[in-house]
Formats: structure tokens, C-alpha cells, sequence
């Protein structure tokens, strides 16, 4: 890995002098953050892909890094997905049309769909084990943008929230985010819960409007971790501060190739995966 | 004025009754939806905007339309549109307001409508497209209806009417431009990022507007003393004939950039939607018998003896309107939705109840056609007198 990395630097290297800053954007977007041949030109690059201005508010910028080499190994493992369901009361409707879901798996192929074209040499145990997706509270998320009433706003710290009391089920958001990360409520998510344990900690829904995984605001609030790292005990997901160079996430991500998905937009997702 | 309405021959009331029906049983699907939910439309997770906002869409082409009669009366003193412009106004206002309800029908919590004005975001497109619209809502019944009133007492049209007739123009071009934008500023949403996305619309606008507005007219002139003449039908038809080329070319611009770039998800949207996407084709004859009638159209339109005939032009329009129709009122909205962010396809099938509805709100907008309608012809047929 250290090695094709260095060749591929090597080779941009000298085509850098000639459009650095489009260079480093390319080198950004292949997912080699912070190693741009230079600096000066890398820098402008950074703020368009990466993490560029976020700390500033609060001090603090919520994100998650999922390792894939851990999460892999459970085979058919839904404890994050069952925790965060429960603890959030999302209704369960198999119809797929309907569905509505906060955390979940899809496979490689359809979460990282702008580099799928490699499929054929990707390993197989890669291409076979299902991956977590769920809302990557963008630095620069496109839902927030478009919301005609702020019901979807991105607070200090990062977390893209949401007030169902607002929200007047445009779905404008829905057809902005481009990782297909929120649901909507076709019906009352009530009839999607019956028979079901309820959180009574944690508001339902009413039909009509629209949500998505909120990072454990509430729970962050009372100083707890969000439930899915809290249910997952193999040590896959990794919640903390990327404003703080000493957290466990920036340890993670220093020590380890991640990726997020769809980069090349610009809305800097704040989850990242570890593949290999 | 509006009294004419009440008054009209039995096939009026007929017509009337029959536009109630309609309305009465989109109305009652509506109840059912606002009871239920959006559940009861063909909508998803994955496709989550479908007939309503694809009619919404199509309508304000139709609404923005109207200005290819303004410009030339007002910018180029073109006189034999003088009595004809009003047909072209009415016809915005009872689109427009069909955008309008469309608008309302595809929300799903319609009692917070107002918290689009009580928290104000102008960021969101959304805001804007709802100032314009209402904006040209207004100023099409600022304008027609004084310049009707004057017409009527046989006054010339004081200059502050005049006033608005002139910011209607670029008005007009801002309704469909910024119904453009809600999709094309989308990221991830391949077959919508397209910086041609608003000329595209105000192309097929300027010919699908002014093609129904021909068939009106045509309507008028047989049930009524009324004749817009040949002569303002003839200058119609070029405009449209000019804009639906644009149109054409537009779309074919779409299919160089995809095809010739060879990126995949650029692609998948025009093949999804004219060639099938995996075995998924059902949009396919639409949109391929869409290509088709769209150069039928200005086929007819393009050789003089052929639109001169009344049959011809009414069939040109009607091509041209079926054209324009299912562009933008079935493939732009799906298209975009196709295949969804994780390259899966979920297909759409609008239901009896979402089609109901949908029917229920055209319904709407030609009872306030109709009636419109009633009122400008009876102006026009007192001034013949
Ligand atoms: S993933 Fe989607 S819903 Fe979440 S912040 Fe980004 S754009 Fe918004
Ligand atoms: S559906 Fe709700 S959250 Fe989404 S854009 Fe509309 S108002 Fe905002």
C-alpha cells in the first residue's frame, strides 16, 4: 500500500508543477488526504474535499469512522442497527417503497458507487461483506441547504439535525442528499411499530414527514456515546472529535486508509470507513 | 364582468358539471390521502417526488408560455396579438394555480404549509420558486383582467397595467428558471445537473405554452362569435415551431454530453429513461414515442402549406403538447430519481388515487379556464357588436 502510494505521488509529483491545484484535487479525491506533493497548492484542495473550516464554532466536529476490517468479520450482526432503532422508535415496514431506516447495510458496490468500476479486482471478501451506511452529517450537506423551512440545520458541532415539528414533508431533501440517507413517512410510523418495545425517552413520529439518523443528539446531550457504538461489541464504530487532534477518531484516521463516500461532491461526509 | 360566467348554453353547464365531477372525485382521493398519507400514492423512499411534482413542473412551462404573446405585442408592437393576450394570461393564471394546488397535494404535512413564510430560507429554492409563482399569479390578474375591464368600457389600458405587463416578461422567464434550479443544483442527481436545465425548460415552455393556447383558441373560435384570425394562429405556430427546436436540440445537446463523456452516471438517466437501464424499460415508449412526436410537430409546423391547414396546426399542437408533456411531465422528475444514490433502480407507478388527484387538479384549472375563458369571449363578441 505505502509503496503504489508513493509511486502515484511520484508520478503526479512532477505533473504538479504544471496544475498543482487540479493535481491535488485528484490526489484528494483518490482518498490520499493530507498528502499532497505541495503544500501551498494542496491546501486549497483540502477545503474543497476535506475538513477544512469547521472547528471554529464550537471546538467540536462529531464523526464517526467505521472499521470494516471488524465489522466484516460478524456475519449477519445487526446489534448497532437493532440499538439505534430501538432507542430511536423507527418504524419497520418491509415494503422497501416504505421503508424507513437510520443505520443499515448495503453491499460495497452500491455505497461506494463512484468507485465500483473496479468491482472486478476488488477482493472478494470486500466486495461480499455488507457495509454500514447511514446519515454522514455533511460539513457541507446539500438537505440543509435546500430546506425551505430549516427544519433540517446543522448545528455547531457539526450534527445535521432535524425538527419533525417543522419539517412540512417537501422531501426536497430527499431528492438533495445524494448518499439516500433519509426516509420518509408514507404512512403513520405508528402502524410500524406495533407489537414493538418503545422508547419512551424518544419521541415517535407523525406521517408525513420526513428523518433521519441524528448522531445521538439526545444522547449526546446526557454526556452518553451514540447507541449503535454503545451496541456494537466488537469495536467496530469509533464516535468522537475530529476538531481534536488527540481523539480516538484522528488516531484512527492517522494510523488508517479511509474512505468516504462520494468525496468528488463537496459535501465532506464526517463518516468514514477503514476498508482494509 | 365575472357575471358572464353564470350565464351559457346548455353545453356550458354540461361541460361545467362535467369539470365538477372530476374535481369532486379528486377531492375525495384527496381526503383519503390526507387521512392515510402519501402511502397511497406509487412514491418511495427511492423515487420520492412523482406525478405531482412532474404536472407542477410542466404546468409552470405552460404558465410561462403565455409571455411569447406578450413580447411581441408589448416590445415589438405587434398589434394582432392586442385582443389575443388575454387568452394567454388567463391560461397562466389557471396554471399557475394549478402548480400551486399540485404543490400543496405533494406535502406531507399540507397544515404547515406556512412555516415556508414563517421561517423564511432563502438559500432553499424552494422560497424563491414560491415568491415567482405566487408573484405571477398575481400580476397575470393585475393584467388581465383591467385590460379586459377596459376593454370592456372601451377605454385604452391605464400605464401603471401597462407597468405590469412589462415586468410580466422577465417575470415569466424567472418562474421557469427557478423551477429549473430546484433540480439542477442538486449534487448526485446526475440527470438534473445540467446547466442547461433552464433553457431547456423555457424552450419547451415557449412551445408547449403557446401550443395549448392555440388549441383554445381554436376551441373558441368554434363555440363562440369570436376569431383570434388566421393571421395571429399563423405567428403562434412559428413561435412555437422555433422554441420546440430549441427544445429538440437541447435534449440532443444532453445526449452528446452523456454519451460522448462516456461517464456512466451521466448516462444512466437518458438510457434508464429512452433505452432501459438492466432490464428496467418501462418508461421507454413514452419517452421514445415523446422523440417522435416532437419532430412530428415541427415537421408539420416547419412547411408553410401544411400549418395552414387548421387540422395540421391542431395536430402539430397537440403532438407538440403530448411532447412536452411527457418530457416534463413523467421522464424529468423519474429520470432524476433513476437509478437512486446507491445505482439501484426502483420503478414508479403512479396509483388510482395519486392519478385521481392529479386528474381532480387539471380539473380545477380548466373550470377556472372555462370560466375565464367565458368572460374574455363575451368582451370580445360585445365589442364586435
Ligand atoms: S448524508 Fe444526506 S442527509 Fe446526511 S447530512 Fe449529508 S446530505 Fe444531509
Ligand atoms: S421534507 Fe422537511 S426537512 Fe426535508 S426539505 Fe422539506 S421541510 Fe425540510
Amino acid at each position: 500500500m505505502e509503496l503504489k502510494r508513493r509511486d502515484f505521488l511520484k508520478i503526479v509529483g512532477g505533473s504538479a508543477l504544471i496544475g498543482g491545484s487540479a493535481i491535488s484535487a485528484l490526489v484528494e479525491e483518490a482518498g490520499i488526504a493530507h498528502a499532497s506533493p505541495h503544500e501551498e497548492h494542496g491546501h486549497s484542495a483540502e477545503e474543497d474535499h476535506g475538513h477544512g473550516h469547521i472547528e471554529e464554532a464550537s471546538g467540536i466536529r462529531w464523526a464517526m469512522v467505521v472499521d470494516m476490517r471488524k465489522c466484516s468479520e460478524q456475519e449477519g450482526c445487526r446489534d448497532c442497527i437493532n440499538a439505534c432503532h430501538y432507542v430511536h422508535n423507527v418504524p419497520n415496514f418491509p415494503d422497501p417503497k416504505e421503508e424507513v431506516k437510520w443505520i443499515w447495510k448495503d453491499e460495497y458496490h452500491h455505497v461506494f458507487t463512484d468507485i465500483s468500476t473496479l468491482d472486478p479486482y476488488v477482493p472478494e471478501h470486500i466486495k461480499r461483506h455488507p457495509f454500514l451506511v447511514l446519515c454522514n452529517h455533511c460539513d457541507n450537506p446539500p438537505c440543509v441547504r435546500v430546506c425551505p423551512t430549516k427544519a433540517t440545520f446543522k448545528r455547531p458541532d457539526g450534527i445535521v439535525a432535524m425538527d419533525y415539528h417543522r419539517c412540512i414533508g417537501c422531501r426536497f431533501c430527499m431528492a438533495a442528499c445524494p448518499y439516500g440517507s433519509r426516509s420518509f413517512n408514507w404512512r403513520d410510523p405508528r402502524l410500524g411499530l406495533k407489537g414493538r418495545e418503545l422508547n419512551y425517552e424518544f419521541p415517535t413520529r407523525m406521517r408525513g414527514v420526513v428523518e433521519k439518523c441524528n448522531f445521538c443528539v439526545e444522547r449526546l446531550a446526557q454526556g452518553k456515546i451514540p447507541a449503535c457504538v454503545e451496541a456494537c461489541k466488537h469495536g467496530a464504530l469509533t464516535f468522537g472529535n475530529l476538531a481534536d487532534p488527540n481523539s480516538e477518531v484522528r488516531a484512527l484516521l492517522r494510523e488508517n486508509y479511509a474512505l468516504r463516500r462520494k468525496p468528488q461532491l463537496g459535501t465532506k461526509p464526517s463518516v468514514f470507513y477503514i476498508i482494509a | 364582468m365575472i357575471e358572464k360566467a353564470l350565464q351559457g348554453s346548455s353545453r356550458y353547464w354540461t361541460w361545467i358539471g362535467f369539470l365538477l365531477v372530476l374535481i369532486g372525485a379528486g377531492f375525495i382521493s384527496y381526503l383519503y390521502q390526507l387521512k392515510t398519507g402519501l402511502g397511497i400514492t406509487g412514491m418511495s423512499r427511492d423515487v420520492s417526488w412523482g406525478v405531482y411534482i412532474a404536472q407542477f413542473t410542466y404546468l409552470v412551462g405552460v404558465a410561462a408560455g403565455a409571455v411569447m404573446l406578450v413580447i411581441p405585442e408589448l416590445l415589438h408592437g405587434y398589434h394582432p396579438y392586442r385582443r389575443v393576450v388575454v387568452f394567454g394570461e388567463f391560461l397562466a393564471i389557471a396554471a399557475v394555480t394549478m402548480c400551486l394546488l399540485f404543490i400543496v397535494v405533494d406535502i406531507g404535512q399540507p397544515a404547515r404549509l406556512f412555516n415556508v413564510l414563517l421561517h423564511p430560507t432563502p438559500n432553499s429554492i424552494l422560497f424563491w420558486d414560491m415568491i415567482v409563482l405566487n408573484g405571477y399569479l398575481l400580476i397575470n390578474i393585475i393584467v388581465g383582467y383591467n385590460t379586459l375591464l377596459c376593454d370592456k368600457k372601451g377605454i385604452p389600458v391605464p400605464k401603471w397595467v401597462k407597468f405590469f405587463a412589462y415586468v410580466s416578461i422577465p417575470w415569466a422567464f424567472s418562474i421557469h428558471t427557478v423551477t429549473a434550479f430546484l433540480y439542477s443544483g442538486l449534487p448526485g442527481r446526475h440527470a438534473w445537473l445540467t446547466a442547461i436545465m433552464a433553457p431547456r425548460f423555457l424552450a419547451s415552455a415557449f412551445a408547449s405554452g403557446p401550443a395549448l393556447l392555440i388549441l383554445l383558441l381554436l376551441i373558441v373560435r368554434k363555440v363562440s362569435k369570436y376569431d383570434p384570425g388566421e393571421k395571429v394562429l399563423q405567428s403562434i405556430a412559428k413561435t412555437i415551431c422555433y422554441a420546440m427546436i430549441a427544445n429538440l436540440f437541447f435534449v440532443g445537446l444532453e445526449f452528446f454530453t452523456a454519451f460522448y463523456s462516456n461517464i456512466p452516471s451521466h448516462m444512466h438517466g437518458l438510457e434508464y429513461l429512452f433505452f432501459g437501464l438492466h432490464g428496467h424499460d418501462q418508461l421507454v415508449p413514452w419517452m421514445q414515442t415523446a422523440g417522435v412526436l416532437g419532430f412530428l410537430g415541427v415537421f408539420i409546423l416547419l412547411i408553410p402549406p401544411l400549418r395552414r391547414r387548421i387540422g395540421f396546426l391542431a395536430l402539430a399542437c397537440a403532438a407538440i403538447i403530448a411532447s412536452t408533456w411527457t418530457d416534463k411531465g413523467v421522464g424529468l422528475v423519474i429520470g432524476g430519481f433513476v437509478p437512486n444514490p446507491f445505482e439501484k433502480i426502483t420503478e414508479y407507478h403512479p396509483t388510482f388515487p395519486e392519478i385521481t388527484i392529479a386528474i381532480g387538479i387539471w380539473a380545477v384549472g380548466f373550470l377556472i379556464l372555462t370560466v375565464l375563458y367565458k368572460v374574455a369571449i363575451s368582451v370580445r363578441e360585445q365589442e364586435l357588436n
